[in-house]
């Protein structure tokens, strides 16, 4: 009977736990704050010592040092003496706020059935009060890029703050791209069938691109036609000719990447951007020069292949930086969501293998609002840009010191209390009593 | 010899076999044939080493009568003349499924797993089946005869491939004019083993390798207590494989480390398997060589990739490209090693395959009178049949192949192959040899001929002056017909044609372009050369080195321990002495012998660290990589299986963890059960065997695991006891009493007076039980897999009820909501730094629970349970800095000194302390600043990984890549078949890994 009770307890305090209220969106900006003596990592590559950072309904106002900032045109100033001041950091094809808990099915809403379905749009199901969300904020991660999964064409991504009531309120950008899983050039047989069970150099590859060739093809004299009755796929890829919306092609093999890139300058796409490359640094010279940049996948992975460099994945940001492809960081793969919360680290990895701390820090900050082309309104610590920012104890991209005071989003401070600190607050206390 | 089969021709009735003598006969008059036959002037090999030129080899009634070089020869002999040609012992395949049908599989089992045996009388796993019988199902298969007879083989072994144990074998001659009567060499040759579980069966045990171990083990302890009568009740497997007990037992193992795995399983019974390898022994040859244990060897040699595409060149692996170059060499390998193997056409896709991949062998160095005994002497005697078959000696079987020269010559030409007594023509050696140089004459046009090629299948070329001109011809039953082109141009053709004679000179009619008859000759002017085989001229081809692991990144010699002295280092001791800032550390016999300033050593290698820091080696106390299975998930409790018989030393992420700075770790088993496995505690010695990576003196421990995984929440299973975390208290209850009890009962029995004991009934020894009372008994130790709170508290009161600790708690992740009691209780806490949110359990898991069980005075560790996280384990460290604000040099024993406490090897490992282990550190940074880079990883004084050496290596992959696939391309070019080229699939294990 004990036990029977210690587990209706312990269901109780669960059940408890998942009817606790998400973190209350802050309050608009209502006075003027100007942030002084912080170490200022501009988010370009610059670095501004005893800065001084000032912002007013919602907007950056000021960046310069602290010499050069006249208190007196802002109500109020926080010392930041020692500190470390960023630009919120943003997280590249996350499905943040798409599924709450894996194992949950109910909770999975990432993947819509269907091969080619860009007018699938993940904006819709972000749930802006999931508790991943929020956990985010206190290491100063405080927008992301939420893109569907799966198919042959995903759907269609948009970019969210993580301060917010709604998901319209949590909107940067909407339908800001694309996303199309390129054909694998190998596969494996489905050994059920009889088939043979290892990766292989798939018989299909070419029929799986001339699919994705013709639907292009087709969406593109539709649009150039009356467009009437209307077609939901087609005309969700319209942008992708204007120049109003990316492709983001997931696709890591060099032959893979060399195709997509043809196949985005042969049908008249505009912006092409590469998500994983895995052997893109093979292909560097093609990538720079057209202009196509690339988001890695985070380096806490594993090389692809058993021969690979052991450091493959940690070195692989220099490798493209070297050959001058802009460079951002993606989060595909196994708990990207609650992965996302490491974001600076995954930074921080890179620049333990040839990349400058500052550089780290761009490929989550202004490379990465360029590659989703939100970087008029983010990215750097830029007069006029959203004051979406956050100070830290120490250098931000190690975790011994990336110990975040304060955060700011489009110039609100937002809370750094998650359902994590509240437990984690909630059983110290229990033992300090004792 | 592939066209061979074409031309084989069997004939009957020469020295035909008598059917039974009592038999009755109704078809004819009873007749008795006891002529000899003498095969003489031949050069004979009775056996492999006992060789007769010039001899004579007497054959009565389907057996040697006698072989020498004076033989008397009877006069009731029919003689046949082999000048020139050799005679061998036909060859002898002991491991086949000759003519007996393969089980069908069991239909699928739908969404209930089969836990119970389908059978009733039997043993309780289906998978054991030493009561079968390969004679009950035995039909002879005239056309497999045939291929096999074509390609040598006289005698073959056929027992049934299916299950772990197969039962008895069947050896049977292939003697395609006689009945079963004749050719039954013997009903129950061997009893046969294997790794793999029966398809006839779907009971689910065992899922994994690692069962198939525990199970063979219980199996023999299950016999040993059958024999001596102590079971109630009738088992008809237990008594068959009692029955078979005398017999050669054959382990079809199918690979180096099966091989080294189930060896080890007999050695403990005293059995000493004859082990069927799979062809990589080469690359782990010492050990295979220390088995001492007798092996059959399959020829099926990989086929080159194609890599024509070098995008898809580029997918290849080192790994498999060595595979290639290298398996030709096993034999070889093997040979000059002194292991004692026999041949098999096992695992060929084709049988005409075996005489080209046997004469590859012998191209990269098989002896070839090793080779003749691997498919003579050696199988027969490990059947124990040498005075039968194998050899010409009197007595022998009269099984022997008749060839045209030396038996391993590509141009060799096998003529026949008697089985019993029993001529079968491969190729008719009354075949006139008209190869050789003619005048050929048409019509006052002279013509030069040159006939050449293989004596039964010639070739031929015709040249005018210097002009060659289109011909063919054909040699069939004695005659010759030739075409040829004239004129070159237009399609018409001069016909002639010819019977062969004694004469030399070719003589017959012919057709003319224009239709009109014609009278021929061709004069033969030069006899034929044959040119030295192909094995003289060849160059023996090249071969990558073997390393260790046979893989990228692998040693060509095994890291040796060195006298090191770091220099100027900060030195994390976690002793004492803390953080020791421009610190010296002497590293000496493997031991860390000297830590302070100015220290110096003579003969030292001399490490500057100024401006490093060198810490002791990371310990992950919850790991699944090298480990060739996680889970044995056919039963609620596995606690028989241990993860040390399943570690894989290949394991590319044992040199990735290197890389990031781990030394030693627990292999756990999965959590599919309540009860798990034993535990593998290994160093990371990258380059090892399996043996040489487990640590000496391991503490033992088992996985045990709670939640949702055991309750099978996350899949569709319904049928398993438990479904709830209500009955996993129950599992553990019900387990810990029984073996209580089991205990009692062994200690009882143990206690008894020697004479008493004798006349008591011995309790069954039970793998299982007896592990669970180790537990009690305080010699095992439990890292018990957990999520929430409820059950860890559970868990931590069932071992009060009966009397002991659970040793550590592993994940964890609700442990902060009960670390009090964890104190008290005195359990570790084993967790992950940050994870949560991906299974509904771990809702409430927070990354400061590492700070708040810490706090509490619980004896914290962080850990993986993931094969990329373990390579960065400091950094998930140093997240206990960020959350909870745990001290840095506590936050460094989370993943150093504290998991070498939980695993109690802290006497050896865990800090930086004169006497401990050197396993050691090097690092570029603060070790737990996510700018750190691992220098060099040291084990016991070797170093086991260098950050620059692994960049050079790099450079030597692709070298090494590069000459293979050159290679490759070279062997397409020739025309050898080839694949497609294939990625290594990688294999990610978790603890819900099956």
């Amino acid at each position: 009977m004990k036990y029977l009770k210690n587990i209706f307890f312990g269901l109780l305090v669960v059940m408890n736990s998942l009817v606790i209220a998400q973190q209350t969106p802050a309050d608009a900006q209502s006075e003027s704050i100007l942030i002084l003596g912080a170490t200022a990592h501009i988010g370009n590559g610059q670095v501004i010592e005893n800065s001084a950072i000032g912002f007013d309904k919602g907007k950056i106002t000021f960046v310069g040092t602290k010499s050069q900032a006249n208190t007196d045109n802002f109500s109020k100033t926080i010392d930041a003496s020692g500190k470390h001041i960023y630009p919120g950091f943003i997280a590249g094809n996350t499905t943040m706020g798409l599924v709450e808990v894996d194992a949950i099915r109910a909770t999975d809403d990432d993947d819509e059935i269907g091969e080619m379905i860009p007018h699938v749009r993940s904006i819709i199901a972000y749930n802006a009060e999931s508790k991943v969300v929020e956990s985010m904020r206190p290491n100063g991660v405080l927008m992301a890029q939420v893109a569907p999964r799966g198919g042959r064409i995903s759907g269609t991504s948009s970019i969210v703050q993580f301060d917010a009531w709604n998901w319209e309120d949590a909107a940067i950008k909407t339908d800001d791209g694309i996303h199309m899983n390129w054909p694998n050039s190998f596969s494996r047989g489905r050994w059920w069938l009889g088939e043979d069970p290892r990766l292989v150099p798939s018989k299909n590859y070419k029929d799986q691109v001339e699919e994705v060739v013709s639907f292009v093809k087709e969406a593109k004299a539709y649009l150039n036609g009356s467009q009437s009755p209307r077609n939901l796929p087609y005309e969700a890829v319209k942008g992708l000719f204007d120049g109003t919306q990316r492709l983001y092609v997931h696709v890591d093999g060099e032959k893979e990447i060399i195709d997509a890139v043809n196949f985005t300058k042969e049908n008249g796409i505009k912006h092409l951007v590469i998500i994983g490359g895995d052997e893109a640094h093979k292909v560097a010279d093609v990538l720079a020069e057209n202009k196509v940049s690339v988001m890695i996948t985070r380096p806490h992975r594993l090389p692809n292949k058993e021969d690979d460099n052991v450091k493959h994945p940690f070195n692989l940001a220099k490798l493209l930086l070297d050959k001058g492809v802009l460079v951002g960081i993606e989060m595909n793969g196994r708990m990207n969501r609650q992965e996302s919360r490491n974001l600076p680290f995954f930074a921080g990895s890179f620049a333990a293998y040839g990349i400058g701390k500052e550089q780290a820090v761009q490929l989550i900050t202004e490379n990465a609002a360029k590659i989703l082309g939100i970087d008029n309104i983010v990215g750097t610590l830029a007069q006029g840009k959203d004051a979406t920012l956050f100070l830290s104890e120490g250098d931000a991209l190690d975790m011994r010191t990336n110990i975040v005071s304060h955060a700011f989003i489009q110039g609100r401070e937002v809370s750094l209390e998650t359902h994590q600190t509240k437990l984690w607050k909630r059983y110290a206390k229990k033992f300090s009593k004792k | 010899m592939k066209k061979l089969l074409l031309a084989f021709v069997m004939l009957c009735g020469i020295c035909s076999m008598h059917a039974q003598e009592y038999f009755p006969k109704n078809d004819g008059v009873k007749t008795t044939n006891n002529n000899y036959t003498a095969l003489t002037n031949a050069k004979i090999f009775v056996t492999p080493t006992q060789i007769i030129n010039n001899g004579t080899l007497l054959i009565q009634n389907g057996k040697v009568v006698a072989s020498g070089k004076t033989v008397t020869i009877p006069k009731n002999s029919v003689v046949i003349d082999l000048k020139g040609k050799h005679v061998y012992p036909s060859f002898i395949d002991i491991y086949t499924s000759f003519g007996v049908e393969k089980p069908k599989r069991a239909p699928g089992g739908g969404r209930s797993t089969q836990y119970d045996a389908s059978r009733e009388g039997f043993y309780w796993n289906d998978h054991i089946m030493p009561e079968n019988k390969a004679i009950e199902k035995f039909k002879y298969d005239s056309k497999k005869a045939k291929a096999l007879i074509a390609s040598g083989f006289g005698v073959v072994n056929a027992h049934i491939e299916d299950g772990i144990v197969r039962g008895t074998s069947v050896l049977v001659a292939l003697n395609s004019q006689g009945d079963n009567s004749q050719r039954i060499l013997d009903q129950n040759t061997a009893q046969h083993l294997s790794a793999s579980r029966s398809i006839a069966s779907n009971q689910s045990y065992p899922t994994s390798i690692m069962g198939t171990t525990a199970l063979l083990r219980q199996l023999y302890h299950d016999a040993k207590w059958y024999e001596a009568g102590n079971s109630q009740t009738k088992d008809l497997s237990i008594e068959a494989l009692l029955a078979n007990k005398s017999l050669p037992q054959i382990f079809d193992a199918g690979g180096y480390q099966n091989d080294l795995r189930f060896d080890k399983v007999g050695d403990e019974f005293n059995i000493n398997y004859i082990i069927k390898g799979g062809g990589d022994e080469f690359a782990r040859i010492e050990e295979i060589k220390n088995t001492r244990a007798r092996f059959i060897i399959p020829l099926d040699f990989p086929l080159a990739y194609d890599v024509t595409d070098p995008y898809h060149a580029s997918k290849v692996s080192l790994a498999d490209m060595r595979m290639w170059n290298q398996a030709p060499s096993n034999p070889a390998t093997l040979a000059k090693n002194g292991v004692v193997f026999a041949l098999t056409t096992s695992e060929l896709n084709k049988i005409s395959d075996f005489k080209s991949n046997l004469m590859r062998a012998i191209e990269y160095g098989l002896n070839e009178t090793t080779a003749l005994a691997a498919l003579t002497t050696v199988p027969a005697n490990f059947l124990g049949k040498e005075n039968e078959i194998g050899s010409l000696k009197k007595g022998a079987y009269a099984n022997f192949l008749i060839t045209s020269g030396d038996i391993f010559d590509s141009n060799t030409t096998l003529y026949e192959n008697w089985v019993q007594g029993q001529k079968n023509v491969i190729n008719d050696m009354s075949v006139k040899d008209i190869r050789g140089n003619y005048d050929l004459t048409i019509n006052s046009k002279k013509y030069a001929l040159k006939i050449k090629g293989k004596v039964t299948k010639p070739s031929v070329e015709i040249t005018s002056g210097e002009a060659k001109i289109g011909s063919k011809l054909t040699y069939t039953n004695g005659w010759v017909n030739l075409f040829y082109n004239p004129s070159g141009g237009k399609n018409e053709y001069v016909r002639l044609t010819a019977a062969v004679t004694a004469n030399d000179n070719l003589n017959g009619k012919g057709t003319l372009t224009n239709g009109n008859t014609i009278n021929w000759t061709a004069v033969k002017t030069k006899a034929f050369k044959e040119k030295a085989g192909k094995k003289d001229k060849k160059d023996s081809p090249k071969l990558s080195p073997v390393t260790f692991p046979n893989k990228a990144y692998g040693f060509k010699e095994l890291p040796k321990q060195q006298t090191i002295l770091f220099k100027n280092a900060t030195v994390w001791t976690n002793e004492a002495e803390g953080v020791m800032k421009n610190a010296d550390v002497l590293v000496k016999n493997g031991k860390i012998t000297q830590v302070g300033t100015n220290l110096s050593a003579r003969g030292a290698t001399v490490i500057d660290a100024t401006g490093k820091h060198l810490t002791s080696g990371i310990i992950d106390e919850h790991s699944h990589i090298a480990a060739a299975s996680v889970n044995e998930a056919g039963q609620n409790s596995s606690a028989e299986v241990t993860m040390e018989d399943v570690v894989d030393p290949d394991d590319m992420n044992l040199y990735r963890n290197l890389s990031g700075g781990v030394t030693a770790m627990q292999i756990l088993h999965g959590s599919a059960n309540p009860i798990g496995g034993r535990s593998a505690l290994i160093k990371l010695k990258w380059g090892e065997g399996s043996e040489g990576m487990i640590i000496d003196n391991s503490p033992k421990f088992i996985k045990f695991a709670l939640g949702e995984n055991v309750k099978q929440s996350n899949w569709q299973s319904f049928n398993r006891f438990p479904q709830s975390r209500m009955g996993v208290e129950q599992v553990f209850m019900d387990y810990f009493q029984r073996a209580k009890e089991y205990d009692i009962a062994w200690k009882e029995y143990n206690a008894l007076p020697a004479k008493t004991k004798a006349r008591t009934k011995a309790p069954r020894y039970d793998s299982e039980l007896n592990t669970i009372a180790e537990i009690l008994n305080k010699e095992r130790f439990i890292s018990s897999h957990s999520y929430v709170q409820s059950e860890i508290n559970m868990l931590m009161k069932v071992a009060e009820k009966f009397d002991f600790k659970v040793n550590t708690f592993t994940h964890i992740l609700e442990g902060y909501k009960v670390a009090d009691k964890m104190a008290a209780h005195g359990a570790g806490g084993s967790t992950f730094s940050d994870w949560w949110a991906y299974k509904n359990e771990v809702n409430d898991a927070i990354p400061y629970n590492a700070a708040i069980m810490h706090n509490a005075g619980v004896l914290v560790a962080i850990n993986s349970d993931d094969r990329e996280m373990s390579r960065r384990l400091n950094q998930e460290a140093a997240k206990t800095i960020k959350y909870g604000g745990v001290s840095e040099e506590d936050a460094w024993k989370f993943v150093t000194l504290n998991p070498a406490k939980l695993l109690h090897l802290d006497d050896r490992m865990g800090s930086i302390k004169v006497g401990k282990d050197a396993d050691l550190v090097l690092w570029s940074d603060h070790p737990m600043s996510i700018y750190a880079i691992a220098e060099k990883t040291i084990i016991d004084g070797a170093i086991y990984y260098d950050y620059q050496e692994m960049q050079k290596m790099q450079e030597d992959i692709r070298k090494e890549k590069n000459e293979l696939i050159n290679m490759m391309i070279q062997a397409k070019n020739k025309g050898v078949k080839t694949r497609l080229p294939e990625k290594k699939a990688d294999k990610e294990l978790h603890c819900n890994s099956l």
